[in-house]
């Protein structure tokens, strides 16, 4: 019980003390996993609705292949992609090893199959005869693809916080790729990691809990505008 | 996106867009990195456990113009990726295993540059009574105790000395199997909080326990026995391997073995823990 009691104080302290580090660690989480959500939900939520609304061969398939993209574990992805851009590896030149942009790069391998399902989830749940109702309306294809995301507009929500949630708390593929160096590629769940490994449970904890407010802040957010969004209707 | 897809395809440009924007991609994507001063330094987890990697990187960085990246994983893993050319230059411990590495061709030169000893910790209570024995005794004793004992066992310069260790004791091998030795496969502090915890014996550097753990109910049982010196190298790779800062490791290895870097290791922690983490090579 004191370990927690221990944590919160902690916390404070680095907070109110203005623990440079943490500061430091949080901005660069944001940025990181703010831009694989951006580069997920734009790259996913394309996928979906083409997978969703237009007529290929192969669909069925390319579904059941983003189905399993979802379930599939993160430290996979990120060892698929250590191994792409290791310098013995084909994409080795780019020097992208131990960089944000790996971690980047993983994390979107990770989202996109999830945001995508969830988008196509979605677009396949809006009623058939709204898509021949739209068009029948004289709805250009730009217009087309705006209407039926607007209808969309809560799954589309849920698809980007499944991203954003799935990025903020990886940890494996980021180790891996991103190696957790000091000052360039140490996120909150990389740096709690090696807390808890030097036995410095408190900080850890400290780190956790600022981990899980931004995640808090995020979903309070993204929830409140899916109520406005709701209230619409 | 498909918007941006759509509107290209009626411009019939779509196949030169998406050429231009891989290519300056890849040439901005290449252009952020500057390899002549930038290297990838692999080393143990007990240097990094210590904080000692990062002091002495830094004085590095400071004296010369390199920047240096540490990643910190096993020996076993770190001459892995020597072999593969992954890094630039490594500070490992397994001494057996480093010669293996020259030998074969992957490194070009090993320098030794400091060293500590390993020591055999375990719960102040010390069930199997190993206190004040010698290694083997002492190894011997827990095997036939059934204490509980934690291993690394992740190929680390630590885990193949405890290997070492088992059979020097007599075993033909590792004690895997039997339901009072278990491995972790982390680092070493980590490992040493699954022993705090399970109440075990653990091989550790002394420098990392120090570092981490002297005030946790372990205590030192087993020390300052010839067989548990633990020297660390520096590892120089094959010149004809490519994409590797040679310069840059030389330029690292030259910084270990001067004085002051050598006073500064023998100094780092001294006042902190009341002894040397680590000593220099003399």
């Amino acid at each position: 019980m004191d370990l927690i009691l221990d944590a919160i104080w902690e916390t404070f302290l680095l907070l109110s003390q203005g623990d440079s580090e943490i500061w430091s660690i949080t901005l660069r989480t944001l940025i990181i996993c703010g831009s694989s959500t951006i580069i997920s939900f734009a790259f996913g939520a394309s996928a979906g609705f083409c997978l969703a609304v237009l007529p290929f061969r192969g669909r069925a398939a390319l579904v059941t292949f983003a189905n399993t993209g979802m379930g599939m574990p993160p430290v996979i992805a990120g060892l698929l992609v250590a191994i792409l851009l290791w310098r013995s590896g084909p994409f080795g030149g780019l020097n992208l090893i131990y960089t944000p942009i790996a971690m980047i790069i993983s994390q979107c391998v990770i989202a996109i199959p999830l945001v995508a399902a969830i988008t196509a989830g979605s677009f396949m749940s809006l009623p058939e005869s709204l898509f021949l109702q739209i068009r029948s309306l004289g709805a250009g294809r730009k217009e087309t693809l705006f209407l039926l995301a607007y209808e969309a507009r809560l799954g589309l929500m849920v698809a980007m916080m499944a991203g954003f949630g799935a990025v903020i708390s990886e940890v494996g593929a980021a180790m891996m790729v991103g190696g957790n160096l000091a000052g360039d590629t140490r996120v909150l769940t990389t740096a709690t990691v090696l807390l808890v490994s030097k036995g410095e449970f408190g900080r850890a904890l400290a780190y956790g809990i600022v981990l899980l407010a931004m995640v808090f802040v995020v979903a309070v957010i993204l929830t409140s505008v899916q109520n406005l969004a709701r209230k619409r209707i | 996106m498909s918007l941006v897809f759509v509107f290209l395809r009626k411009r019939g440009c779509i196949d030169k867009s998406l050429y231009a924007l891989i290519f300056l991609s890849l040439v901005w994507l290449t252009s952020c990195s500057d390899n002549s001063r930038s290297m990838l330094l692999v080393t143990t987890t007990s240097t990094e456990n210590t904080g000692l990697i990062d002091a002495l990187v830094y004085r590095f960085e400071e004296e010369t113009d390199y920047m240096v990246k540490v990643v910190a994983v096993g020996t076993g893993a770190a001459l892995r990726m020597g072999e593969r050319g992954d890094g630039d230059v490594l500070l490992v411990h397994s001494p057996s295993a480093e010669i293996n590495f020259i030998n074969n061709g992957f490194g070009a030169s090993r320098t030794q540059v400091m060293k500590n000893w390993f020591v055999i910790v375990g719960p102040a209570a010390d069930p199997a009574k190993i206190k004040g024995l010698t290694v083997d005794e002492g190894l011997k004793a827990i095997a036939t105790a059934g204490s509980m004992f934690v291993s690394r066992g992740d190929d680390s310069g630590t885990h193949k000395k405890e290997m070492d260790l088992w059979k020097i004791a007599g075993f033909d091998s590792t004690p895997s199997g039997q339901d009072w030795y278990t491995a972790t496969g982390q680092g070493m502090s980590a490992t040493l909080t699954v022993a705090r915890q399970t109440q075990a014996y653990t091989l550790t550097d002394k420098g990392t326990w120090l570092a981490t753990s002297t005030d946790s109910g372990q205590v030192v049982l087993i020390d300052q026995e010839d067989e548990l010196l633990n020297v660390y190298s520096v590892i120089l790779l094959n010149l004809a391997t490519e994409n590797i800062n040679h310069k840059g490791a030389r330029a690292f290895r030259d910084f270990m073995i001067s004085i002051e870097t050598q006073n500064m290791i023998e100094m780092f922690g001294r006042d902190q823990y009341g002894e040397s983490l680590f000593y220099g090579i003399n």
